[in-house]
């Protein structure tokens, strides 16, 4: 754009150049012919002519008369050619002497011009002689030689001080030859027409005659010495735009001189506006792409800030996770030592003399204590539910005595809400299965604390079934085992009432009696198959369990129902705010119950209840193992009641066949009757044929059933019975109830009742322990530590054991625990002593190894004794196969760590060392038991 | 018998004074429970055991903990760790908890709290060591009698 500016601007000035070098040209040479026309003049008119027709006169009127025809000429004059010889005549015709410039008489010469004509401008220089002024004397000479106009150097003229030149014409006397030799013009020459050009004002004029004359700066130059120009118009220090110029030749007519024109611009040209948006938009868009990168390194300086930062809170977070679990570890360690304390105590009272309802005090107290530090244990293993490296122990344990447990963890609670909290597990499930009972433990507590955290009313039912008899049986016999409670039930309330637990209705009807009375049935009538049942269940490995845990509690709102498994989430924010808790447990059950193969599942309707459900694969337990094997946990059920006879009298069938079913876990014959009237009418109280009849040795009386008026009858019934003769003891009556108040209390004990109201939930070791004090049996404590100790003693019997620890009174207590189930301990005081009676072949059968020692810790010397083992391994694998497989397969002999820690990372560890387990120091029983069943078979009892 | 009916109350009575006032743990009855006719002095045996091991792990320490500047408190810890393992093995629940506090002045490498927790361990050391022979004097004073030791639960 700025180049195409240029050449536009270029070529307007080269154009007005030219313009202006053609008409001073044109102009020039016009005035030069006009000159021309005033020599041929003269000499026709002052040569030719004899006498001369022109005279000063004539010829200054004619010049100024056509002095229009040369606007460019100041005036002009004739000089006469006059030799020295003619100067005498020449002075004295004229009249005047000949002068110099000066105006001065002048000198001897060769020759002479004095100007004998002028125009009036310039009447001045007459007499004057033009050769005695250099300029004109140069010009004279070069005129006459060439016979054509030449031009002088521009100088200052005379009077006005103009620059100009002067142009000089030869006037010849005769007509020259057709070529003339220089000799010959010379010869012919008369005189010399000149005249001044003022170039200046010609200039001037000329310029003001012409457009754009204020933008072009104009000077005109004499070139003809190229080493020094002569300015001929024009000023020399006038500034124009010196980098833009132009020149235009003029050619004035004399060949001798050369001439010139230089134009230039009077102002430099103006920045183009194209040019300039150009520029200030690059600019703009320099400064943007300058913007944006500036920009884009402050973001990546930010970023990489941020990372930083990130980076380090990262780090921190990671090392908050690690003091976190340490703290954990730490937390749950110093909670166990004053846990243990609190323990021991009630272990001590227990053993005092306390009343049942004290003794149930104290146990629940240590039941409690004891889920406490399961449930420490939990909270660690919390976090690896959510890591997903959960693994399941298998270990024979006792269902029911677990569901036990939990609820007397809470029977507190329920019995202060007057909730019923019930249990019932079906003849079917085995006694002992294989499992996971910590876990298990875990999911029915969390079942049943939330039910009980929700529940204000009615009841809470755990019923845990196999899972392939949920479904009610089709072709269950109609007959009703259980006198048919179903009509009685409805008779005796008069109002309608679910056939519940506690009359309420559920939310899932598959627990109300109509189908629970099915499966009881079901069961009863199988009951006699069940040998053959058993058989035949046990020839699959796993057994199935179907648990429901039925509350009659506010029930899930149905928007919150489809998220109740997720963590964190209560059915609303307000459930928090009125119930407490975190939201965690459900999920967790969750994750638990998929772990045991099974799945959870929930019906739950608002203001009704819930139903939790889920199904549960556990392993079958050996029948021989599980008869020796009484699990650590089992509560040793007194057998003190085998045989015992009782009528349950309870108006809800459901809640009848919880009471039997706990009654039948210690070996008691139950029959339930619906009223108070009908149990007199089973005892044969009124009926004559008594040998038909039962005779209860105890009658259980459900509190509701005994307040619906009819409390008299029996009790003076019985009396009455006695005294006829008819009975020979009386039986004990025993009151069921929720929650009791002294008053009712009294009048039960006025009524005949026992002194010990068995408080529900029912545990079957709370009635048995009720039924001791009812009855006076008192079983003999000892009974149940000796088995267990027997299972351990039989596991460890004759076995030789090598106890590895650096500290001395440890190594004696933990050989003295092991003498004391039978086993050969020997003992070895650093991990070389161990390392070097382990050398194989050796003949020891387990180690016992402490972790913390000096020298060589317990890791590094079970890494070397796998190292050493697994050498030996190969030798014998290599050498002599058959052999050698055949006694003893592979050296592996299991070590077991002895550690006080009990954190799981320390277990881990083991496992990665080569170990095979760990017993936490001091030695406990129950701990010991688990880590030793993993290697050693049960030995029966009678081998050792 | 009625002499040695007031002994048996007395040892079980001083035994339980004992746990209650935490000089002994649940490990020591578990200890109680391991002795029967074919070790019948294991208690005796290993309270000695552990009294001796005791003094040389005190004395150690003291030495250790006498010098003025640059106490090997790795050498402290480890004589520590040895105390601490002997009384949770015996079941003496007091010298252990004192062990713990012990450790963890050891590793902040605090002399000033050592030297204070070994005079503690120190303290704790022969209070339980005149209980317990107590102890072994109202067995041994049963068993003089011609009874037998109750066995605590």
């Amino acid at each position: 754009m700025d180049a195409d500016n240029k050449v536009r601007r270029k070529e307007v000035l080269s154009s007005m150049c030219d313009e202006r070098a053609r008409m001073l040209q044109d102009q020039f040479s016009v005035s030069v012919n006009h000159v021309h026309a005033l020599a041929i003049l003269i000499s026709t008119f002052h040569y030719y002519k004899n006498p001369s027709a022109i005279d000063q006169e004539t010829f200054a009127e004619y010049t100024a008369r056509t002095a229009f025809e040369r606007p460019l000429l100041s005036g002009v004059a004739y000089a006469e050619r006059v030799v020295h010889s003619e100067r005498e005549e020449f002075e004295r015709q004229h009249g005047w002497t000949i002068k110099t410039m000066q105006r001065e008489p002048s000198p001897v010469r060769d020759e002479y011009a004095p100007v004998i004509l002028s125009q009036e401008t310039v009447s001045y220089i007459e007499s004057l002689d033009m050769m005695s002024g250099e300029e004109d004397r140069e010009n004279i000479l070069r005129a006459r030689a060439t016979g054509k106009a030449v031009l002088t150097n521009p100088f200052r003229l005379l009077g006005s001080h103009h620059l100009g030149v002067v142009l000089t014409f030869p006037v010849y006397k005769s007509k020259l030859p057709t070529r003339p030799t220089v000799e010959e013009r010379i010869e012919a020459t008369a005189g010399y027409l000149g005249g001044a050009f003022d170039v200046e004002s010609l200039v001037e004029n000329l310029l003001g005659q012409l457009a754009g004359n204020q933008a072009i700066l104009v000077h005109v130059y004499d070139i003809t010495n190229s080493s020094d120009h002569l300015i001929m118009y024009g000023h020399q220090d006038e500034d124009g735009d010196l980098a833009l110029l132009y020149e235009s030749k003029l050619d004035f007519g004399d060949p001798f001189r050369k001439h010139t024109m230089i134009c230039r611009y009077h102002q430099k040209a103006p920045t183009s506006w194209t040019a300039l948006t150009t520029a200030f938009l690059f600019f703009v868009i320099c400064l943007l792409v300058g913007y944006i990168l500036y920009g884009a390194a402050i973001h990546i300086v930010k970023v990489e800030d941020d990372f930083h930062e990130m980076q380090e809170l990262k780090v921190r977070a990671e090392a908050a996770d690690v003091a976190k679990s340490q703290f954990l570890a730490t937390v749950s360690h110093e909670i166990r030592t004053p846990m243990n304390g609190i323990l021991g105590m009630l272990a001590l009272l227990l053993d005092t003399d306390l009343s049942s309802t004290q003794r149930d005090y104290a146990q629940t107290a240590q039941v409690c204590g004891k889920a406490l530090i399961t449930l420490i244990n939990e909270v660690l293993d919390r976090a690896k539910i959510e890591a997903g490296k959960l693994e399941m122990e298998t270990v024979p344990f006792d269902l029911r005595s677990i569901l036990d447990d939990v609820l007397s963890l809470f029977s507190e609670k329920s019995r202060n809400k007057g909730v019923e909290l019930a249990v019932f597990v079906s003849d079917k499930v085995p006694e002992m299965v294989m499992g996971d009972p910590g876990r298990f433990r875990q999911i029915i507590t969390n079942l049943v604390g939330n039910s009980v955290k929700f529940t204000e009313r009615g009841h809470i039912f755990v019923k845990v079934h196999l899972a392939e008899n949920t479904k009610p049986v089709a072709d269950t016999k109609a007959e009703n085992c259980l006198n048919g409670g179903s009509d009685d039930s409805v008779l005796l309330s008069g109002a309608h009432q679910f056939k519940t637990l506690s009359g309420y209705e559920a939310a899932d009807e598959r627990n109300s009696w109509d189908s629970f009375k099915n499966l009881v049935s079901y069961e009863e009538s199988r009951y006699d198959a069940s040998i053959n049942m058993t058989v035949a269940g046990e020839t699959s490995q796993s057994v199935s369990l179907m648990v429901s845990v039925e509350d009659t509690g506010i029930g899930i709102p149905l928007i919150a129902q489809d998220r109740v498994f997720m963590p964190f989430m209560q059915a609303d924010s307000s459930t928090s705010r009125n119930y407490g808790g975190t939201g965690i447990g459900l999920s967790i059950t969750k994750c638990l119950v998929e772990l045991m193969g099974g799945h959870i599942s929930f019906v739950s309707r608002p203001q009704v209840g819930s139903t939790f459900s889920f199904t549960a694969d556990f392993g079958r337990c050996k029948k021989a193992s599980f008869n020796e094997t009484k699990k650590p946990n089992t509560e040793d059920l007194p057998s003190s009641f085998r045989g015992l006879k009782a009528m349950v009298v309870d108006g809800k069938p459901v809640r009848a066949s919880v009471t039997r079913y706990h009654l039948k876990r210690l070996g008691m014959l139950a029959e339930v009757a619906s009223s108070v009237k009908r149990a007199v009418s089973a005892c044969g109280i009124n009926g004559s044929s008594c040998g038909s009849k039962i005779q209860p040795d105890i009658i259980l009386v459900e509190k509701d059933s005994w307040l619906s008026g009819e409390d008299g009858d029996l009790s003076l019934l019985m009396l009455d019975r006695k005294q006829n003769g008819h009975m020979f003891k009386l039986p004990k009556m025993i009151l069921l109830a929720t929650n009791i108040t002294n008053a009712e209390l009294e009048k039960a004990k006025a009524a005949g009742f026992a002194d010990t109201t068995i408080m529900k939930p029912m545990r079957a070791s709370m009635v048995a322990a009720c039924l001791q004090q009812v009855l006076g049996i008192w079983k003999k404590r000892q009974a149940g530590k000796d088995t267990q100790n027997g299972s351990l003693r039989s596991l460890l019997c004759g076995k030789k054991i090598l106890v590895v620890d650096d500290n001395m009174v440890n190594r004696r207590v933990a050989a003295g625990a092991l003498k004391k189930f039978g086993a050969a301990v020997e003992c070895a005081e650093s991990g070389k002593a161990a390392l070097k009676l382990l050398q194989i072949p050796h003949s020891f059968d387990a180690c016992f190894m402490d972790i913390q020692m000096p020298e060589m810790d317990g890791f590094e010397a079970t890494r070397r004794l796998r190292m050493m083992e697994s050498q030996a391994n190969e030798q014998m694998n290599g050498g002599d196969t058959d052999e050698g497989l055949a006694q003893k397969s592979e050296w592996h002999v299991p070590i077991l760590a002895m550690t006080a820690d009990v954190i799981h990372a320390t277990y881990d560890k083991c496992l990665k060392c080569g170990m095979d387990g760990y017993v936490s120091k001091p030695f406990e029983e129950e701990n010991l038991y688990q880590a030793v069943a993993k290697f050693f078979k049960v030995k029966p009892i009678s081998d050792s | 018998m009625d002499v040695v009916n007031q002994l048996q109350r007395q040892f079980l009575d001083y035994s339980a004074s004992l746990h209650r006032e935490g000089f002994l743990d649940d490990q020591f009855t578990q200890l109680q429970k391991l002795q029967d006719e074919n070790s019948p002095d294991f208690v005796v045996e290993v309270a000695s055991l552990f009294f001796e091991d005791c003094e040389k792990l005190i004395n150690n320490m003291a030495r250790a903990l006498e010098q003025q500047q640059g106490v090997d408190f790795k050498q402290v810890d480890a004589s520590v760790h040895q105390l601490k393992g002997s009384s949770s093995s015996i079941g003496a629940m007091r010298v252990k908890n004192v062990c713990i506090a012990f450790r963890s002045f050891c590793e902040a490498q605090n002399r000033e709290g050592c030297l204070r927790c070994l005079q503690q361990v120190t303290q704790e050391y022969s209070l339980l060591k005149n209980k317990l022979q107590t102890l072994f004097r109202l067995e041994q004073q049963i068993l003089a009698a011609g009874g037998s030791v109750p066995t605590i639960e």
